[in-house]
């Protein structure tokens, strides 16, 4: 009987661990005072709507959006054949080509984004923005490849042989059968690739400039100058996106079966 | 069975990597024929099926189908069927998509598609199946499925990889017997592979035993049965009792023994079946080792100068117990003359 009542006592504790947060955010985001503060004081949307009026939190939107999405397809676009390719053949380097494309998820971001600060934009001039993008794509690839690789080893490559033999070529087969077939873990793949991309920090803050900003480096930034509720809105509006994305995801792919 | 050669393979040499697999055969198929590619695993049958249908491609040799030289054709223009031991179905597609696959890349207008997929279902009794997904079907139905699914295709050769072999034993006479009437009512040429030599007797017109990559023997499946020529084939089709002979006698590592009869020139091994053997008088002593019944017949093992012996009797007649000293006999006008040892 002591031992239940613990055991539920240390679930309830961590569940209030992981979940308190993002309720204290939502609730100091409702506050109507000028100060971020906990509990809140007084209940408006003043912040909620001030978040949309600021004109640096839309720009660094846009931006981490189109980090993410194309970020996120470029890595699948890469990905795809690569997960192909080393599920089917029995590759020379398969492990090493593995461990490389692991890479991104083993080296710690800072030391990512020193390196292409240090490297690539510093000495060469790079385009910040193509330096981000390359940045989130490399970050993403790992994610791309285990997930989908996770999906093509499902799939039996007798298929493939079938497909030939009715007719098909070799990349005709791909699209027709292998394509349609692991197309729950690539959009699985996709958006836990959106989701690392869009609240990626450390590689992101070393590839910051003038007007070139990710809506996490813009949000810390505020928060420097200006401590106000808005970014505690903010915060609390992005979390209800991943939410919305993670329960459509979950309702139409079933998507903990890839994850 | 048709006399004109209708698939010819030529000299034909297929290796994975550096080991050839299969080297140097020789085989010629007639139009309508049903064949049986037959060996333990590693012989170089499955090998071959898939130089058949374009999967692999020769190191050296031609296979020439309907008087063309397909060697060099790809899998996809060969007309050429494959139904695969795991069926390999499109899990994504239901059943009348998977057997309109390649109907569709054909481009074949929609109410010919439409009835070719119709009459490919009905001919394997799954019409009612149609708007199913694969996973939904059992085994046996998703056989058939991959089946209708090459049928439809009109191939010039059938190939199925071990057709019977994942199915229970109910299932697996109805598929046999299914695959029977399709390839009478068809005429299609079948070429299957199977290490199961119950499954090649029953179904082929024509065995090809193999074993290392060489053709072991080619017959009808009672030359096969009754006839074998080498001491493999003899051992597969169940001449348990196998000898090499030496100077008119059985070698064996005991020494050189004589059967009762003269053994005819030529000859370079006897085997007998377990039936075969003559228990209850002869020139050789035995002992009992094990025994078992069988219905209608006694199995006995016995210990015996030649080495160990395995008989079986009819149950009627005199058993033996374990122990008993039996003498017996290997009559010469009931054993396979092999032309080949080993």
């Amino acid at each position: 009987m002591t031992s239940r009542i613990l055991s539920t006592a240390i679930l309830g504790a961590v569940m209030i661990f992981l979940i308190g947060p993002f309720f204290i955010i939502v609730a100091a985001s409702l506050s109507a005072g000028e100060t971020l503060a906990f509990p809140p004081q007084g209940l408006s949307f003043r912040w909620v709507l001030k978040v949309f009026e600021i004109e640096s939190f839309r720009s660094s939107f846009a931006m981490s959006m189109m980090l993410a999405v194309f970020g996120t397809l470029a890595a699948l676009l890469i990905g795809t054949p690569v997960s192909y390719a080393l599920a089917r053949y029995k590759l020379p380097l398969g492990e090493t080509i593995r461990t490389i494309v692991s890479a991104p998820i083993i080296v710690p971001g800072i030391v990512v984004g020193l390196a292409l600060l240090r490297y690539l934009v510093i000495p060469f001039g790079f385009n910040l923005t193509l330096a981000l993008f390359m940045a989130h794509t490399a970050l993403v690839l790992p994610y791309a490849v285990r997930v989908v690789s996770a999906s093509m080893t499902n799939l039996r490559s007798d298929i493939e042989e079938a497909a030939v033999l009715l007719g098909c070529s070799r990349l005709g087969a791909f699209l027709r059968v292998v394509l349609p077939n692991i197309r729950g873990g690539i959009l699985a793949a996709f958006i836990l690739g959106f989701v690392t991309s869009f609240n990626q920090v450390p590689v992101s803050l070393f590839l910051s400039g003038p007007g070139i900003r990710t809506l996490p480096i813009d949000m810390l930034a505020y928060l420097e100058t200006t401590y106000d509720p808005s970014v505690a809105a903010l915060s609390a509006l992005l979390a209800f996106m991943s939410i919305g994305i993670v329960f459509l995801a979950e309702r139409f792919l079933g998507f903990s079966r890839y994850v | 069975m048709s006399d004109a050669s209708f698939l010819d393979l030529e000299r034909l040499t297929l290796a994975y990597g550096d080991t050839p697999a299969v080297k140097d055969l020789d085989l010629s198929i007639g139009r309508g024929e049903l064949v049986a590619l037959l060996g333990p695993s590693g012989c170089g049958k499955t090998t071959t099926m898939r130089s058949i249908a374009g999967l692999l491609k020769p190191r050296s040799g031609k296979i020439r189908l309907d008087g063309v030289d397909i060697t060099r054709v790809p899998a996809n223009k060969r007309a050429v069927g494959l139904v695969f031991q795991s069926y390999a179905l499109f899990p994504h597609l239901s059943v009348f998509e998977n057997v309109a696959f390649g109907l569709r890349l054909k481009k074949i207008p929609k109410p010919e598609l439409e009835k070719r997929v119709e009459t490919g279902l009905k001919s394997v009794g799954l019409s009612k199946f149609a708007s199913r997904k694969p996973a939904e079907l059992s085994g046996g139905q998703q056989q058939r499925v991959a089946l209708a699914r090459s049928m439809v295709m009109e191939p010039k050769v059938l190939l199925l990889d071990e057709p019977l072999s994942n199915l229970d034993a109910r299932l697996r006479l109805e598929m046999r017997t299914e695959l029977q009437r399709v390839q009478k009512e068809s005429g299609i040429t079948m070429i299957f592979v199977t290490h199961d030599q119950g499954e090649a007797l029953a179904l082929a017109d024509r065995i090809v035993v193999m074993l290392d990559g060489r053709i072991e023997q080619i017959g009808t499946p009672e030359e096969i049965y009754n006839a074998p020529i080498s001491a493999f084939v003899a051992d597969f089709v169940g001449f348990e009792n196998v000898f090499p002979v030496e100077a008119g006698k059985l070698r064996t590592p005991q020494g050189l023994f004589a059967p009762q009869s003269p053994v005819p020139n030529g000859v370079a091994g006897l085997a007998w079946r377990p039936t075969g053997v003559h228990l209850g008088t002869g020139n050789f002593q035995g002992t009992v080792r094990g025994t078992s019944f069988a219905g209608r017949t006694r199995e006995y093992l016995l210990d015996s100068p030649l080495g160990t012996i395995k008989a079986e009797a009819d149950a009627g007649a005199a058993s033996y117990e374990i122990g008993a000293a039996v003498p017996f006999s290997l009559p010469v006008e009931n054993a396979a003359l092999l032309s080949r040892f080993g």
